[in-house]
């Protein structure tokens, strides 16, 4: 099994955690990614805001890569897959827009390959039991909750990730990890990440309310796949409060795998989940 | 503009039937911004029925959506607001308007002009130009301080090879707005 991979501005940095550990996760698990050709920065928050027509052009650009390789295309960042499954659905639905796209970029669009959300093709493609068959060290007795965020499952039209108000995949992969997932409300309720910077207060806000109700929950930690949403959840926490430590997904199959490397990612955390793992005996 | 028109303009470049809004305040209700907004995005709506372009031009509300995709997804007419709030946002920006989030637009302006002259996003850049554009020179120095030390803002950017390409993207798109205009 073989994907292209397009890893996104946030996890060359902010995120770096998080390339570390899909890359390592995917080496463990056999399957193996192709970092897209001289990829380009999708426009994320900023496009859309600015132009319509470069929020889908720079995406379709990559998309133009990918199909290149023929491979289809695995996006860890959930603001990344948003803008490329927007630019997919455009390119295949509306025929102006294509051949805008097609003019701009200077390619033919055939349709066929396919945006892939990373939790889907570990859950969906590569599958449970093959992660199952990694396991070394069951996360045992960390209780955490999923949480999805807004652009991985709205809008559902463009997306088409599973039900966008309940969506159950990250349960399932903790679930073969060996920890224990909590139920709550608001797997998919907005963070306000796209704030963070220009109205932090808001962000705040909507920060300390997910991390309160992950600890009513009986949380001891979020997870998540969306670098935006990961550095706007640690960033945001109240100062004064305990603070709960916010995991890629990755990471914690990186951690069950019993893969050496992913000591080196627990400490690039803004909130640092060691003194949580050290009393759960993980690490 | 008359009102015909100034709903036109943000139907075709939102692809969105905003005449088709009756009202009924579920986006507003389930909106996690509404209580930092001005008026909430039912109301933008009946703004954009009514024509009332300066009000929506100038509101705060079309920049502090988060574009969460909530109202979209429960709105029993399918209207997607935040692409509508996104072309409220391009004409008020087309047209110069007064703006009331200037943040909001500095981050863009420097999230563009970023990925215009890279080809990607670097954060570092990102931060200090905005920090430095916007004079909130103080505020997260711990985090950022914080992430430098963490290793996780490498200095020197990964580009793309080829930037002439994704900056001929830029200029090629300018050129169809401004046509369209
Ligand atoms: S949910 Fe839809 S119909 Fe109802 S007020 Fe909002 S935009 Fe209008
Ligand atoms: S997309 Fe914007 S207007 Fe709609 S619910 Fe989210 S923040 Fe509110």
């Amino acid at each position: 099994m073989k994907f292209a991979y397009y890893p996104g501005c946030s996890l060359e940095s902010t995120a770096c955690e998080y390339n570390a550990s899909v890359l390592a996760a995917f080496e463990a698990l056999g399957v193996s990614l192709q970092e897209l050709e001289d990829w380009n920065c999708c426009g994320a928050s900023s496009a859309h805001s600015m132009n319509q027509d470069l929020a889908l052009a720079l995406p379709a650009r990559n998309i133009a890569i990918a199909q290149k390789s023929g491979l289809d295309v695995v996006m860890p960042c959930a603001a990344c897959f948003n803008r490329h499954k927007m630019a997919d659905h455009a390119l295949k639905n509306d025929p102006q827009k294509r051949a805008m796209l097609e003019g701009t970029i200077n390619f033919k669009y055939t349709g066929d390959i396919n945006v892939l959300a990373l939790l889907d093709v570990i859950a969906n493609k590569i599958g449970l039991n093959q992660v199952k068959s990694c396991v070394k060290k069951p996360l045992t007795g960390l209780k955490a909750v999923s949480y999805y965020g807004c652009l991985l499952v709205r809008p559902p039209e463009i997306t088409q990730f599973e039900d966008p108000d309940n969506p159950q995949i990250m349960d399932r992969i903790l679930e073969t990890l060996g920890a224990e997932p909590r139920t709550w409300s608001y797997a998919t309720d907005c963070c306000g990440g796209g704030l963070s910077l220009t109205k932090p207060t808001a962000a705040a806000r909507m920060v300390s309310k997910l991390a309160d109700r992950a600890a009513e929950a009986g949380a001891q930690a979020i997870v998540t796949s969306c670098p935006l949403c990961q550095i706007n959840l640690e960033m945001r926490q109240s100062k004064t409060n305990a603070k709960m430590p916010i995991f890629f997904f990755t990471e914690l199959i990186g951690l069950a795998f019993g893969l050496e490397k992913s000591k080196g990612w627990m400490s690039k955390h803004l909130i640092s989940p060691i003194p949580l793992l050290k009393d759960l005996k993980i690490l | 503009m008359t009102e015909t028109n100034l709903l036109q303009q943000i139907n075709t470049l939102s692809s969105q039937t905003t005449q088709l809004c009756y009202h009924c305040h579920k986006c507003t209700a389930g909106c996690p911004v509404a209580e930092d907004m001005q008026y909430g995005p039912d109301r933008i709506l009946r703004m954009i029925q009514l024509g009332q372009k300066e009000r929506l031009l100038s509101s705060h509300d079309i920049w502090l959506c988060a574009a969460c995709e909530t109202c979209g997804t429960r709105c029993p007419n399918e209207i997607d607001i935040a692409r509508v709030m996104d072309a409220l946002r391009q004409i008020a920006i087309a047209e110069g308007a007064a703006i009331s989030e200037p943040d909001a637009l500095k981050f863009h302006k420097i999230f563009m002009a970023g990925v215009q002259t890279f080809g990607r996003s670097h954060e570092m850049f990102l931060f200090a130009a905005y920090k430095l554009w916007t004079m909130h020179l103080m505020d997260d120095m711990d985090s950022g301080i914080s992430l430098i030390a963490k290793g996780k803002v490498p200095v020197m950017p990964s580009l793309v090879k080829n930037r002439a390409e994704v900056s001929k993207l830029f200029k090629n798109v300018q050129k169809k707005t401004e046509v369209q205009e």
